[in-house]
């Protein structure tokens, strides 16, 4: 039955219905008749960040630990330009996420009035929908489709922009319908079993094949992982998978290549170059994975299963696309696999098979071990060590220590690694792991962090502390913009222009006046105990471990470069790879 | 192992494509809801898509569907990426290539206003008469013509009207619709 509301009270019953148990928000004058409605109501609990940009990182942490949809309320004007950040990142990375935004009353739009600005216009490219609501009645369809455009088939970031007066206004209430009968949006989730059949036999008579994956699995939600599983080990074949895609298949797997890309390992970025089969599941080609398109695994048959149609030949032409989803072509795959054969086909491609063990054993992940300072790459080893029972749960910023933590921190589960791919936004990580540790309170949640990255989002921390969210904020401060200062070394003559911070908080004194503890620690014989002492504390950390300062983040494909011509770590000087020549390209 | 090769010293990968390009008519079915054209506008700015001709009117009221005809100049591959792009917004029902599915009517429509006087308005009637041109204004010294067509017949009038006094043209821009028994 429909029933008679206020507008806010309307967003309130519809968050509700939606199965939605925690909003990320801030609020103000466009958004105060919603705040009083969450007042009066106890089942939503509201996380009250410091800045608009932390609520969508928290949602998309939640989100992408979760499965669910994360919920963002901001208010207008600043409010939502502040949120703009945040929804990008969520439309890069396939984050589902609903975004509230206020609005001025509809009298007011365009007069340029206090604290309003155009959301819709400055969002249209920036989501997967938006919306601005002028009539009450139709606020209540209007969120539940949000949620399924948000949730359903390439999920995405969609705003919803509310003027005040339409939140005062009374309005009738309508309960979600079962299924959304959307008149144009209908994503198209079942693959096509012509092509997986097809995808099959490639796979039956591949000689070099290997598994490609990526944040797709994910998103299908965990039995698509499990399928993936049961695919390799059906096979036999190896598996490599791009950031975005870490943990769908466990890292401790022999069959698992590490990731691949731009600092991916040796051995999966030449099994990309090399193979004669490429099964990409739920990846898209992206410029960090396939280096110079015209020297990307040249000599291989791709298959591309994806659920967005446009993915499909935007970046690689691929010879056989599957439209759908991970989770059902995966199921197909596994399905028509077993009626042709029980047998892994390890034995026929031992060539291959091979060769990856000569590749792996080149161990491109080696570093120069210290006695005096602490390798960036030992202190994450060390942290996994000493989680490696917990169930837990990793985000990080962007730069080497997100690199690094994707390359030695090893993911078994999937939803357990958080992480801006796409847009790759520095300060992600520590409103991320708050978000996470909303929605998994006993778990741990360890943000990987850079000094400067975390610095981006810094006041976070507070909301960890109101909201007694004991997140771990592991900094591998080495006082450089790292990435920056390695691709100045790289390409600009070790100019370091601007990526040397010449003041940096004491992250101690910084927790502790934020109500949390602060670690440090400076000696690699002290690292163990202190990670111990962190892990101990029974509330937020701010944990600052001073690494070597000039360390490069490698393997890498330096620009230009195919996938077989990765600078390795026994290149000393990274700084005369390139040649003047090159240098000067744009 | 670790050649030092010659690199583009850049973060991204520059490829160039060096495809023909082409020009093809899309026909965008879309719900007639405030903000459509420019979600259609925004994507190809943002995208880095062609616009040569863009026209929209609502053609089914009661259902509150609009058609848009984009006239796009692009390679193959960008060619497929408009319409996938095209197809993921959310209001947007149907994509078609016309011109990727056989010989589409294409029609313009435009408004020539032409001043002159003595034996140059004479030729000006006789040439918008074998353009079959209607005369929708006339003072002692001016026509304003009205003319429909292939953007070609259009172009050449308005090259022809050049010498004989043409003030100023303005143009629906192009639709189209596909020939033979089937809609969209």
């Amino acid at each position: 039955m429909a029933e008679k509301m206020t507008g806010a009270e309307i967003v309130i019953q519809a968050l509700k219905d939606q199965g939605v148990e925690h909003i990320f928000g801030y609020p103000g004058g466009a958004v105060l008749p919603i705040y009083d409605a969450i007042f009066q109501q106890d089942k939503l609990e509201h996380i009250l960040v410091r800045h608009e940009q932390g609520a969508t990182h928290m949602a998309e942490g939640y989100a992408r630990s979760t499965g669910k949809v994360g919920v963002v309320l901001v208010t207008s004007g600043p409010g939502a330009t502040n949120a703009v950040t945040g929804l990008t990142d969520a439309l890069l990375d396939s984050i589902p996420m609903v975004c509230l935004t206020g609005q001025v009353p509809t009298p007011l739009i365009g007069s340029d009035a206090f604290q309003e600005c155009d959301t819709v216009g400055i969002t249209r490219n920036c989501t997967k929908h938006n919306y601005l609501v002028k009539q009450v009645d139709e606020l209540a369809q209007t969120i539940h489709e949000a949620f399924y455009i948000a949730a359903s088939g390439r999920p995405g970031p969609v705003v919803i922009d509310i003027p005040k007066d339409v939140q005062f206004a009374l309005g009738t209430y309508f309960k979600p319908t079962s299924q959304t009968d959307h008149q144009s949006y209908r994503p198209q989730t079942e693959g096509d079993l012509g092509a997986i059949n097809e995808a099959v036999e490639l796979m039956l008579n591949a000689q070099r094949p290997v598994f490609y994956t990526g944040g797709g699995v994910i998103n299908a939600g965990p039995k698509a992982s499990e399928l993936l599983r049961e695919l390799v080990e059906l096979t036999g074949f190896p598996v490599t998978s791009t950031l975005m895609g870490l943990g769908a298949f466990p890292a401790s797997d022999e069959k698992w290549l590490g990731m691949l890309g731009m600092h991916g390992t040796y051995e999966a970025n030449l099994a990309m170059h090399d193979c004669d089969l490429m099964i990409n599941i739920g990846a898209r080609f992206d410029d960090r994975i396939t280096g110079r398109i015209d020297a990307f695994s040249p000599n291989s048959t791709k298959v591309h299963v994806d659920i967005d149609p446009s993915s499909i030949n935007k970046n690689v032409i691929c010879d056989l696309p599957i439209i759908g989803d991970c989770e059902h072509v995966l199921e197909e795959m596994v399905r028509i696999w077993r009626t042709k054969t029980n047998a892994p086909r390890t034995d026929e491609i031992k060539p291959w098979l091979t060769k990856i063990a000569d590749w792996k054993s080149v161990d491109c992940l080696r570093y120069e071990p210290s006695t005096d300072v602490i390798k960036p790459q030992f202190a994450i080893e060390r942290l996994a060590e000493a989680v490696k029972d917990r169930d837990v749960y990793i985000t990080t910023e962007v730069g080497q220590h997100q690199m690094w933590a994707a390359q030695y921190f090893p993911f078994e589960k999937p939803n357990r690694f958080m992480t801006s791919g796409g847009l790759g936004t520095m300060g992600y990580g520590l409103p991320a792991a708050v978000g996470v540790q909303v929605a998994h309170r006993d778990a741990l949640v360890i943000d990987i962090a850079g000094e400067a990255s975390v610095q981006m989002t810094m006041q976070e921390f507070s909301t960890a502390v109101q909201f007694r969210l004991p997140i771990k904020v592991f900094i591998l401060n080495n006082e450089y913009m790292g990435m920056v200062r390695q691709w100045q070394e790289l390409l600009h003559g070790s100019r370091y222009s601007q990526s040397y911070s010449q003041s940096i908080p004491d992250f101690v004194k910084l927790a502790e006046a934020m109500g949390g503890r602060g670690i440090r620690v400076e000696d690699p014989e002290k690292l163990d105990a202190a990670i111990a002492e962190m892990l101990d504390y029974d509330g937020p950390v701010l944990f600052d471990c001073r690494v070597s300062k000039q360390e490069n983040c490698l393997p890498m494909i330096p620009s230009g470069k195919a996938h077989n011509e990765m600078i390795l770590p026994d290149t000393a000087d990274i700084g005369n790879i390139i040649d003047e020549k090159g240098k000067s390209l744009v | 192992m670790n050649p030092h090769l010659r690199a583009s010293g850049s973060a991204y990968f520059l490829t160039k494509d060096t495809s023909e390009i082409e020009r093809h008519t899309l026909s965008v079915l879309v719900d007639n809801e405030p903000g459509i054209l420019a979600r259609i506008a925004g994507l190809f700015s943002a995208r880095g898509f062609n616009i040569d001709s863009l026209t929209v009117s609502e053609t089914e009221h009661e259902k509150g569907l609009s058609r848009i005809t984009v006239v796009t100049v692009a390679s193959p591959k960008v060619l497929s990426q408009i319409k996938l792009q095209l197809e993921r917004l959310i209001p947007v029902h149907k994509v078609h290539d016309l011109t990727a599915e056989g010989k589409a009517l294409e029609r313009e429509l435009a408004l020539v206003k032409v001043a002159g006087a003595g034996e140059n308005r004479v030729e000006t009637l006789r040439l918008a008469e074998a353009f079959r041109a209607q005369v929708v204004d006339a003072s002692t010294e001016s026509f304003v013509f009205e003319i429909t067509g292939k953007p070609s017949k259009i172009e050449q009038f308005i090259s022809l009207m050049v010498p004989l006094g043409l003030v100023e043209v303005v143009r629906t821009g192009l639709v189209a619709i596909s020939r033979g028994p089937e809609g969209m």
